[in-house]
C-alpha cells in the first residue's frame, strides 16, 4: 500500500479540528491565506478558537468570516490592523476577542522554535518597550536580551501551491510567509493545494516543505482571490 | 518645550529631498529595508554609480518597483500588502528566514518613520497607545538592522517635536537609532546629544533649537 496524504473532501481534511483549537493560519495578509480551510471550518461550527496568524482578516472572508462567525476567542498575530479589516476590529472593541500582539520576527522565531524543539530563545528585539514586560532578561556580552517561548499548535492550516501524495510542498512567491514554519510547530498540518503532482515530478531540490510536516492535503484548484472576494461584496458563509 | 503656532513654523525640506539625501548616504551594495510610506520614496532618488539590494520582510529580497496594472500578481506583495515585482537576482524565502536577515543583524540599514525620538536613540514608531495595538516587523528592524535611520517631520502636525528628551509614547526600541533625516536637518544620536550633521539652509542652529525638545550641537 502507498503512502497517500490526499483526502477527498473536507470533512476527511478537519474531521478532528476539535473547539478549543490553537489552529495556525498561514499567509501574509491573502498571499498564502487558506481561505477554503478557513470556509471548511466555518462549515463545522468549530468555536472557541485560538488562531495564531501575522494579521486578523479582511472583510468578511476566510479569517475576517471565521472571526465574524464568533468562532474565534483569542488571536495571536503581530498586525492586527488593516484597511480592509472589519470583523476583529468590531468584535475588539466590544471586549468580545482577545488579542496577545507580538513582533512580527519573534512571532516567526516562535513558531520556527516550537518546530524544532526549542522550547524558548533570547532575543533582542522589543527590549525596553511594553512588549517585553514581564519577560525573563537576561545579559549576554554586555547587551539585554528577552526570553520568549516556543509557539505551537494543534492544526496549522496552510496553503501550497504544488504538492505530491507524500505531502512534499512548493509555494508561489511571497504567498510562502509563514506556511513552512507553521507546517513544523503544529501537531497536524492540514493544507490546500493548488496542483498535485506525481512524486517523480517535484523536483527534490525544489520542495520547500519536505512531507514529514504535512499530515493531510485537499486540492483547491481555483481558490477565492480575497481581493476580488472584497470588491465583490462576498460575505462567508 | 511648549507649543509652538504652526503659523510661524519655517518651511523646511520637502519629503523626495529628504528621501535623496538618505539615497545618497547608502553605500554600494548595501542590502536595505524600507519602511512602508515615506520611506518607500528612497529607492527612487538612488544614483546610477550603485546597487541597491531592497529587503521586505514577507520573504523578498530583491524586491523591484511596482508592476504595471497587467502584471499584477496578488501572490507578489511588499510587507505593505502592496504588488510588487522581483528583480533579476532576487529570492524567496520563508518568514523565520526572512526575519533572520534582520535579526541576524544581515540588513545594514533600515529606514523608518517616527512619532518620536529620544536623544538616546530610543524610537516610538508603532502606537499612540489608543486603538487596536499592531507591531508588525518594526522591533525586529530597530533591534537587528545595523544602521537605523529615521525618516521624519522634524514636528508632529501640532507643531510639537518629534526629538525629545525622553519619549512619552510606547518604545518601539531603546538606543537603537543611528541617525535622524528630519525637514530641518541631518542629526546623528551621539553621547553629547542630537549632533547637526546637515542643517537646512533655511534654518539656523538657534531655530533648529528651539523646536527641538533635547540638546543639540555642532
Amino acid at each position: 500500500m502507498q503512502i497517500n496524504k490526499i483526502k477527498k473532501d473536507m470533512h476527511e481534511i478537519l474531521y478532528d479540528v476539535f473547539d478549543g483549537a490553537t489552529i495556525m493560519v498561514g499567509g501574509f495578509g491573502e498571499a498564502g491565506s487558506p481561505i477554503e480551510l478557513l470556509h471548511g471550518l466555518i462549515d463545522k461550527g468549530t468555536r472557541d478558537l485560538t488562531i495564531i496568524a501575522n494579521n486578523s482578516g479582511n472583510g468578511r472572508v476566510g479569517l475576517g468570516a471565521l472571526i465574524g462567525q464568533k468562532q474565534v476567542k483569542k488571536v495571536i498575530c503581530s498586525f492586527a490592523r488593516s484597511a480592509k479589516g472589519v470583523t476583529f476590529p468590531e468584535l475588539y472593541n466590544k471586549g468580545e476577542i482577545e488579542l496577545e500582539v507580538v513582533p512580527q520576527g519573534t512571532l516567526a522565531e516562535r513558531i520556527r522554535a516550537a518546530g524544532s524543539g526549542i522550547p524558548g530563545f533570547y532575543t533582542a528585539t522589543g527590549v525596553g518597550t511594553p512588549l517585553a514586560e514581564g519577560k525573563e532578561e537576561k545579559i549576554f556580552n554586555g547587551k539585554k536580551y528577552i526570553l520568549e517561548e516556543a509557539l505551537k499548535a494543534d492544526f496549522a492550516f496552510i496553503k501550497a501551491e504544488t504538492a505530491d501524495r507524500y505531502g512534499n510542498l512548493t509555494y508561489n512567491k511571497t504567498a510562502r510567509n509563514f506556511n513552512p514554519i507553521m507546517c513544523m510547530a503544529a501537531d497536524k498540518s492540514l493544507v490546500q493545494v493548488k496542483n498535485i503532482l506525481e512524486p517523480s515530478e517535484i523536483n527534490p531540490e525544489h520542495v520547500i516543505t519536505p512531507g514529514i510536516f504535512v499530515q493531510r492535503l485537499i486540492n483547491i484548484e481555483n481558490p477565492i482571490i480575497e481581493t476580488n472576494a472584497i470588491e465583490e461584496g462576498m460575505i462567508y458563509p | 518645550m511648549t507649543k509652538i503656532n504652526t503659523n510661524d513654523l519655517i518651511r523646511g525640506w520637502d519629503r523626495n529631498k529628504i528621501a535623496s539625501k538618505i539615497a545618497n548616504d547608502l553605500p554600494h551594495s548595501s542590502y536595505v529595508n524600507l519602511g512602508i510610506g515615506m520611506p518607500e520614496l528612497v529607492s527612487q532618488y538612488i544614483k546610477e554609480d550603485r546597487e541597491i539590494i531592497y529587503h521586505s520582510e514577507n520573504g523578498l529580497l530583491g524586491m523591484g518597483p511596482s508592476p504595471n496594472e497587467n502584471e499584477i500578481d496578488l501572490d507578489l506583495i511588499n510587507a505593505g500588502k502592496k504588488p510588487v515585482t522581483i528583480l533579476p537576482g532576487g529570492s524567496f524565502c520563508h518568514h523565520a528566514d526572512s526575519f533572520s536577515m534582520i535579526r541576524g543583524g544581515h540588513i545594514d540599514y533600515c529606514v523608518l518613520g517616527a512619532m518620536e525620538i529620544s536623544v538616546t536613540g530610543d524610537l516610538a514608531n508603532w502606537s499612540t497607545g489608543k486603538g487596536i495595538p499592531a507591531v508588525g516587523g518594526a522591533m525586529d528592524l530597530v533591534a537587528g538592522a545595523k544602521n537605523v535611520f529615521v525618516m521624519t517631520q522634524h514636528l508632529t502636525k501640532e507643531g510639537r517635536p518629534k526629538l525629545v528628551q525622553k519619549c512619552t509614547l510606547p518604545l518601539t526600541g531603546a538606543g537603537v537609532v543611528s541617525r535622524i533625516y528630519s525637514d530641518y536637518a541631518v542629526l546623528d544620536i551621539t553621547d553629547d546629544g542630537f549632533k547637526v550633521i546637515q542643517l537646512n539652509e533655511d534654518i539656523t542652529i538657534e531655530y533648529l533649537q528651539s523646536v527641538t525638545d533635547g540638546n543639540i550641537y555642532q
